[in-house]
């Protein structure tokens, strides 16, 4: 019934006395891609981890795919079909890619519950496949992650949606640790996306990006959303004009 | 698979690049201590260390001494191997030595035969109609006890979010009371001769090595391994990826009590008695073998495979110094000064590590 892929209505979260996010209506529709955008500590991160079942939002509610949901962690959230690129990148130092790739939901050879057999194999070619897939340069698959460059983690972390099929990608700053060729080549995977019809949010600080890539614009300041901008109807002076508060949207007047 | 390359800039992989596994280091560490005893007795006491030198028996090597360092080895190694998982996980288990007491006492009073030499067991702890039971009684309660112990240390730690230093110090003082509790002080003794066969002559050994490679197959071929490895680099990932940290660490404590409840059984079956005071000090001995082998106490890193290299090297230095004829009292101290030494060395080759 829901035009929407995602749809968020008043979502709120307080960390004690600090309102990292207050009633967020926020709507994605199939295909569509998105870009938040807002200064450090908008609350963009913080949408996303209440989007996630990372937190629990305080108040409001999320529904996806036409359903209400209220993710009791990240792994429901997945398995209802949101992979997500954390700011943070959720990555174990100590293991070798194609297991930080599969971290868990590891591929099985046979069940014994929490002793059930891996299938190395199996997770090694996936992971060369969607590692093929992002075009990302990796010395050695085998390698703990730990001596890689922020790049080069930042990739395997992005690798990790494209392993796995979705129904939404969220991608929270995928580009800020990346060299020109790296960011390249995640702007290309993001591309992909788009033609494949999915659904995208993406977090950013880089105009030049959101603008050759996303839809719309939707812009986060002091916890809440002050703008709803479709991309032919805007520019960058507009939207960092949004960004700094020298402007609000009309809708959302009275709100901050 | 080697050598392809894909993608744009290619993505390699040359399995020349994989970086070398650190065991080979521990490995090393091994040849070069044995080395340097055989040196040292050549030079101080005239004798090999290694290499057999009485005429009366035709063999290469000093067969007798490395049975005796790997016998020596065998029953901490049993408690290493649960000990190398819990710091895996980036946990510490301080009570296991006092699992070993309690349940060396309680296992042992399941194993008593109820005629010594046509008396009554003078040592009887239960009546005659809990005497001379089957071997698998003393067993399984033996099991029960290290999983409860090990169990209640996981809960405290997942749930309470105690640091597993306090958590198992904890149990470490609370079981070794329980241990002096059972009988008054007592020594329990007399067991069935089907309870003594399982700690006779080199069966330690053997059960060692079969835990031991039972368990680098679990810690590197299925999802337990795999998540201890996670949680212990990066506990917040692990949870974000949707592990279940806490269920996981539980049954990583529990594994390790019933490990050290394994190794009372093997001992106290060995020495045919079981005392209030068994196992003192084996956690330090059991966490000084993993941090030897190369286990990081930070978390994430290490393997069984080094834990049983650091067991022989823990084993040869304390055999070495008997052999150089040195005070005992050296070697305890020489054991502090490794423990200490394998944590810098660690750390040493992280800041190097983060640099480079
Ligand atoms: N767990 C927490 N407890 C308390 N305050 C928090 C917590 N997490 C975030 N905050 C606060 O909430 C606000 C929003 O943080 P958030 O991480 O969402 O910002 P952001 O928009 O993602 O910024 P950046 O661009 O720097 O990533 C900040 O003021 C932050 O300090
Ligand atoms: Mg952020």
């Amino acid at each position: 019934m829901s035009e929407f892929i995602l749809e968020t209505r008043g979502l709120t979260k307080h960390y004690g006395g600090v309102h990292a996010l207050t009633g967020a209506n926020f709507a994605l529709a199939p295909g569509e891609h998105v870009a938040i955008m807002g200064d450090n500590g908008a609350g963009k991160s913080t949408f996303v981890r209440q989007l996630t079942g990372v937190e629990k939002p305080t108040s409001g509610q999320i529904i996806f795919d036409g359903v209400e949901h209220t993710f009791q962690s990240p792994i429901e959230a997945r398995e209802a079909g949101i992979e997500t690129v954390f700011q943070t990148l959720a990555l174990a130092d100590d293991l070798d890619v194609p297991s930080n790739l599969f971290l868990g939901r590891e591929k099985i050879r046979f069940n014994l519950g929490p002793f059930s057999i891996l299938d190395k194999k199996a997770m090694r070619e996936a992971t060369l496949a969607a590692l093929v897939k992002t075009g990302v340069k990796i010395p050695n698959l085998m390698n703990t992650i730990r001596n890689m460059s922020g790049g080069q983690r930042q990739c395997v972390a992005i690798a990790r949606t494209a392993a796995f099929k979705s129904k939404l990608v969220i991608m929270d700053e995928p580009t800020a640790a990346l060299g020109v060729q790296e960011t390249a080549q995640v702007e290309n995977i993001i591309r992909t996306l788009k033609g494949a019809g999915e659904p995208l949010i993406l977090i950013s600080h880089n105009m030049r990006q959101v603008f050759d890539l996303v839809d719309r614009i939707v812009v986060f300041r002091r916890g809440r959303m002050v703008a709803n901008l479709r991309k032919e109807e805007t520019d960058g002076q507009d939207v960092v004009a949004y960004i700094t508060g020298a402007k609000t949207g009309i809708e959302y007047e009275g709100a901050a | 698979m080697a050598n392809t390359s894909h993608g744009i800039g290619g993505l390699t992989f040359d399995p020349k690049k994989r970086t070398r596994p650190p065991e080979l280091n521990v490995l090393a560490a091994l040849v070069l201590i044995i080395v340097a005893f055989e040196v040292l007795g050549q030079l101080v006491i005239g004798d090999s260390f290694l290499f057999n030198t009485r005429d009366n028996v035709d063999t290469l090597f000093n067969e007798q001494r490395l049975q005796i360092i790997i016998l020596q080895v065998a029953i901490v190694g049993i408690i290493a191997l649960g000990v190398t998982q819990v710091i895996i996980t980036g946990g510490i288990d301080l009570s296991s030595g006092s699992i070993v007491g309690v349940t060396a006492m309680v296992t042992m009073s399941f194993a008593q035969v109820a005629v010594v030499n046509g008396n009554p067991n003078p040592k009887a702890i239960f009546g005659a109609e809990w005497m001379d039971l089957p071997v698998i009684v003393p067993l399984l309660v033996g099991l029960a006890c290290g999983l409860f112990a090990g169990m209640v240390n996981g809960l405290l730690i997942a749930y309470t979010k105690i640091p597993p230093f306090i958590a198992t110090l904890g149990m470490m003082v609370a079981a070794r009371g329980a241990a002096k509790w059972w009988s008054k002080g007592n020594p329990i003794s007399f067991p069935t001769d089907s309870y003594a066969a399982i700690g006779k002559g080199m069966m330690p050994v053997a059960i060692f090595v079969v835990l031991a490679v039972l368990f680098h197959l679990i810690m590197t071929q299925t999802k337990y391994g795999k998540h201890c490895y996670a949680i212990g680099s990066n506990e917040a990932a692990a949870r974000m990826s949707g592990i279940n940290v806490a269920g996981h660490k539980v049954l990583v404590y529990t594994i390790a009590g019933a490990l050290a409840a394994l190794a009372a059984i093997v001992l106290s079956s060995k020495n045919l008695t079981a005392q209030a005071g068994m196992g003192v000090m084996y956690e330090l001995d059991a966490i000084a073998m993993a941090v030897i082998g190369g286990v990081s106490l930070q978390g994430g890193r290490g393997s069984i495979i080094g834990t049983c290299l650091g067991a022989l090297i823990f084993g040869v230095i304390i055999s070495g110094f008997t052999f150089l004829k040195l005070d005992a009292y050296y070697q305890e101290m020489v054991k502090g000064v490794i423990i200490v030494g394998a944590v810098v060395l660690d750390q040493w080759r992280q800041t190097k590590k983060g640099r480079g």
